[in-house]
């Protein structure tokens, strides 16, 4: 039950976030400050969510690092969102063969 | 009499169209999701959710940091408003982006349109129905969100189902497709902005820091995220203000 309610507040705060402002405020940020405060933190957010958890969520260390690199020099050139999530799978995959 | 019925039968016409195409542009989308959220089903079950309550958790929610750092939160056995704030956080971006929906919306649509094209706004929907011309077409978005979103609710209970079913090395390599997600989001804006591309770096060096320094180690991944994310993203919007209205 802990875990519902978890759920329903995880739920209930990011339907907020989505609807408030095509619903009740449908104006634009005038605040300079908010407006690049709220640009910038997505980036910010997944970055520090990466890294050093990429390192943790496989089997050896080395491979997850092996995966991160790969990953930004993949997007980097270009490569789309599948293609760079399917990339680190793979890079971990060919070297946990090795490492494991 | 027959002129309105032909206005009505082109209205019809066009939100099939607009809905068509939008399941057109949904499937490649819904496709990605399935696998990003494999992944997510694989972190949800090691934190102790239940096939369906991951299942439940990705239907209600469509956010994949969000979900992840909530998993944080759970892991950590956080309270309930820990969890609020840290989806407040993490999932502002979203806040941003209904913003920029609002001023592109019909003011004569239906308001209960309004409701249900935010159930999902995730960077990728925004970004298609953003990307075409004139007012939004809710049809074009319910279009995009018909593949969308079983694909990321089932690709998250197969994850949560497989993830003791599959070899360690498979489960291993799967975990990883989150964080791919999440780098192809944030390496293309920092390849064209300096200021992101510094940012990331310090994200990846303080965030590193902080979960080896004793003190700071202590705090869940969760509040880690939330300071460092609030610190940075403050200290940028401070010294580097966007000059234009950001475009997303």
């Amino acid at each position: 039950m802990r875990i519902y309610a978890y759920i329903l507040v995880m739920a209930g705060v990011s339907y907020l976030i989505r609807a408030l402002p095509v619903t009740v405020f449908r104006k634009p940020i005038k605040s300079r400050f908010i407006q690049s405060f709220l640009y910038y933190v997505p980036y910010v957010t997944l970055a520090v969510m990466t890294f050093p958890a990429i390192l943790h969520a496989t089997q050896s260390p080395l491979s997850g690092g092996a995966a991160l690199i790969l990953g930004v020099l993949a997007a980097w050139l270009g490569a789309d969102l599948f293609k760079t999530a399917v990339g680190c799978c793979a890079v971990v995959f060919i070297l946990e063969f090795f490492v494991g | 009499m027959g002129k309105n019925m032909d206005k009505n039968m082109d209205r019809n016409m066009d939100r099939k169209k607009q809905y068509l195409e939008g399941v057109r542009d949904g499937v490649p989308i819904g496709l990605g999701y399935f696998a990003v959220s494999f992944s997510l089903g694989i972190i949800a079950k090691n934190v102790g959710l239940t096939p369906i309550q991951a299942a439940v958790m990705s239907l209600l929610n469509n956010a994949s940091a969000g979900e992840y750092m909530g998993l944080t939160v759970m892991a950590a056995k956080g309270t309930l408003w820990g969890m609020a704030l840290a989806m407040l956080i993490t999932n502002a971006r979203y806040l941003l982006m209904s913003c920029a929906m609002s001023q592109r919306m019909d003011p004569d649509m239906p308001f209960y349109h309004r409701l249900l094209m935010a159930f999902d706004i995730t960077d990728e929907l925004f970004g298609i129905t953003i990307a075409r011309p004139g007012y939004l077409s809710p049809w074009y978005m319910y279009g995009g969100m018909t593949p969308a979103i079983p694909g990321w609710m089932i690709g998250t209970a197969l994850g949560a189902l497989a993830g003791s079913v599959l070899p360690l090395r498979v489960v291993s390599a799967l975990s990883v497709a989150l964080y791919g997600m999440f780098i192809a989001i944030f390496i293309p804006p920092a390849r064209k902005d300096k200021v992101i591309a510094v940012l990331v770096a310090l994200a990846f060096a303080s965030s590193w820091a902080l979960s080896a320094l004793p003190v700071t180690a202590a705090l869940s991944e969760g509040t880690r995220t939330i300071i460092l994310t609030v610190a940075l993203s403050t200290g940028a919007a401070a010294l580097f203000p966007k000059k234009e209205e950001a475009d997303q």
